[in-house]
C-alpha cells in the first residue's frame, strides 16, 4: 500500500531526474531545453499531487458536492505553465541566435570555436 | 441499502481514479524518456507534444481542470509549434556525444535517490488532513463564493486573493514576449543593414 | 501552399469556432474551467493555425506586430490600471471591493476586468513570439 500512497511523488522525481540528465549529459542546446521543460513538468506534477484530495472534485463550487481538491496549487501551476512557454521561447530564441553566430547548437563545438577564436569578442 | 450502494460506487470510482493516475504516470514517464532518448529532434518535439497531452489528461484525473485546459492549449499546441519552428532553424539531427554519459547518469540517479528518501516523510497521496489542505485552502473554499460572487475558486484566487502574484506573472510573460521580439527582431534588422552577408547562411 | 485544399477549407470552417470558444472561455471563467490565460492561448492558437495554413505573410497582414505589441501592453496596463483605479476609489491596490456598492459585486467586476487584461496580454505575447520565430525563413 505504501507504493500506491507515494507513487506520484516518485513519478515526479523520475521525470525530474530524466530532465536533469538531459540538461547535464546532452550537448545539443535544443535537447537541453527539452530536458528543462521535463523538469518543469515534474515540479507541476509535485504541486498538483499535493493539492489532490481523495474523493474530492474540481474546485468549482456547487451544492451537489462538499469535498473539493485544494485550489491553491492549481492557481500557481496554471500561471506557471504559461510562464514556462514564454521563457522556453526566450531560450529557443537564444539558441537560434547562437546557431546564426556559431553555425551549430552543439555545446562542445561552440566551446571549441570559442577557444580557437581566443579571449574577448571577435 | 441505497446508501450502501452509493458508498460502494464511490469506493469504486476512487479506485479507478487511482489506477488511471498510475497508468497515465507510467505513460508520461515513458514518453518523457523517449523525448530525451531520440536523436531526431523533430521526433523528440512531437513526442513532447504527446507527453503534454497525457499530462493534460492526468491533470483532469487529479481534479485540476483549469490546469488541464492550459496544458492542452499551451503544451500540446503552442510549445510544439515553437519547438518545430526553432528546430527548423537550428538543424534536426542531434550529434552523438563522444564521451560516455556515466557521470551525469550517476549525478541524476543520486539526486533521485536522495529525493525518494525525502518523500518518505511526505503525507500520503490524497490525504485530506495533509498540512497543505489545512492552511488557506479551506478559507478560499468556504468564503470564496460569498466574497467574490465567483463559483470557480481557481478564478477567484487567481484574480482576487492572489491578484498581486498574477500581476507579477503577467509582467513576466510580457517581458519574455518583448525579450523574444528584441532578440529575434533586432538581429534581422542588423543583418539587413549590413546588407552583405558575411558568411553562408545555412538557416 | 496552394495544394492543401482540404486543410484550407477545414481551417476556414474551424477558425471562427476556435475564436468563439476562446471568447466563451474568457467570459465563462467565473462559472467553469477557464479564464484569461486559457482564452489568450486559444485565441493565439487560432491565429497560429491561420498562419500555418495560409502563410505567415498573410497572417502578418491580419495582425501586424505593432497591433500585437499594443494589445499586449494594453493588457498589462489594464490589469495594473484596475489596481490604480481602486486606489482612486479609496481602496488598496487591487482591492476590487470598492468598485461597486458592495464588496462581493465589486470583486466580481474586478475579476472580470483583470481576466480580460490577462487574456489580452497572453494572446498578444504568444502571437508576438510565434511571429518572431516564423519571420526568420
Amino acid at each position: 500500500m505504501d507504493i500506491l500512497t507515494h507513487f506520484n511523488y516518485w513519478a515526479a522525481i523520475a521525470l525530474a531526474s530524466i530532465g536533469l540528465y538531459a540538461v547535464v549529459a546532452r550537448h545539443n542546446l535544443i535537447k537541453k531545453l527539452i530536458g528543462l521543460s521535463l523538469f518543469q513538468t515534474a515540479v507541476f506534477l509535485l504541486f498538483i499531487t499535493i493539492g489532490k484530495v481523495t474523493g474530492g472534485t474540481a474546485p468549482i463550487l456547487d451544492s451537489a458536492y462538499s469535498l473539493y481538491s485544494n485550489p491553491l496549487p492549481h492557481v500557481l501551476i496554471l500561471t506557471a505553465i504559461v510562464v514556462s512557454v514564454s521563457t522556453l521561447a526566450v531560450g529557443l530564441a537564444l539558441a537560434i541566435l547562437i546557431k546564426r553566430e556559431y553555425g551549430t547548437v552543439e555545446e562542445d563545438e561552440i566551446q571549441a570555436e570559442d577557444s580557437a577564436a581566443g579571449p574577448g569578442p571577435a | 441499502m441505497d446508501a450502501e450502494a452509493r458508498q460502494g460506487a464511490r469506493q469504486g470510482r476512487r479506485a479507478i481514479d487511482l489506477y488511471l493516475n498510475i497508468i497515465l504516470l507510467v505513460f508520461v514517464a515513458a514518453t518523457g524518456i523517449a523525448a530525451v532518448w531520440l536523436r531526431n529532434l523533430l521526433a523528440s518535439a512531437m513526442v513532447l507534444g504527446i507527453y503534454s497531452l497525457l499530462m493534460a489528461s492526468l491533470w483532469v484525473v487529479l481534479d485540476a481542470v483549469d490546469v488541464a485546459f492550459t496544458e492542452a492549449a499551451v503544451g500540446a499546441g503552442v510549445t510544439t509549434v515553437l519547438m518545430l519552428l526553432a528546430i527548423a532553424l537550428t538543424g534536426r539531427r542531434e550529434k552523438r556525444a563522444r564521451s560516455r554519459p556515466w557521470a551525469p547518469l550517476a549525478v541524476s540517479l543520486a539526486t533521485a535517490g536522495l529525493l525518494v528518501y525525502a518523500t518518505l516523510g511526505m503525507p500520503a497521496f490524497g490525504s485530506a488532513d495533509a498540512p497543505a489542505q489545512l492552511h488557506v485552502a479551506p478559507y478560499y473554499l468556504r468564503h470564496g463564493e460569498a466574497e467574490t460572487g465567483v463559483p470557480n475558486v481557481v478564478t477567484s484566487v487567481l484574480a482576487s486573493y492572489r491578484g498581486f502574484d498574477t500581476l507579477g506573472e503577467v509582467t513576466v510573460i510580457f517581458t519574455a514576449g518583448i525579450g523574444v521580439l528584441v532578440l529575434l527582431g533586432s538581429a534581422s534588422r542588423r543583418r539587413r543593414n549590413s546588407a552583405t552577408p558575411a558568411k553562408g547562411d545555412s538557416a | 501552399m496552394s495544394d492543401f485544399l482540404v486543410l484550407k477549407v477545414i481551417a476556414k470552417l474551424l477558425i471562427p469556432f476556435i475564436l468563439l470558444f476562446g471568447f466563451y472561455v474568457q467570459m465563462h471563467g467565473d462559472y467553469g474551467p477557464g479564464g484569461g490565460f486559457q482564452a489568450g492561448v486559444i485565441v493565439a492558437a487560432a491565429f497560429i493555425l491561420y498562419a500555418i495554413i495560409f502563410g505567415v505573410g498573410t497572417a502578418r497582414r491580419v495582425a501586424p506586430m505593432v497591433v500585437l505589441v499594443t494589445i499586449a501592453c494594453l493588457g498589462v496596463l489594464l490589469y495594473a490600471g484596475v489596481g490604480v483605479a481602486n486606489l482612486a476609489y479609496g481602496g488598496r491596490f487591487l482591492e476590487y471591493g470598492v468598485l461597486a456598492y458592495e464588496a462581493a459585486h465589486g470583486n466580481h467586476i474586478g475579476i472580470l476586468i483583470v481576466e480580460i487584461g490577462v487574456g489580452m496580454a497572453v494572446a498578444g505575447v504568444i502571437m508576438i513570439i510565434f511571429f518572431s520565430f516564423a519571420r526568420r525563413r
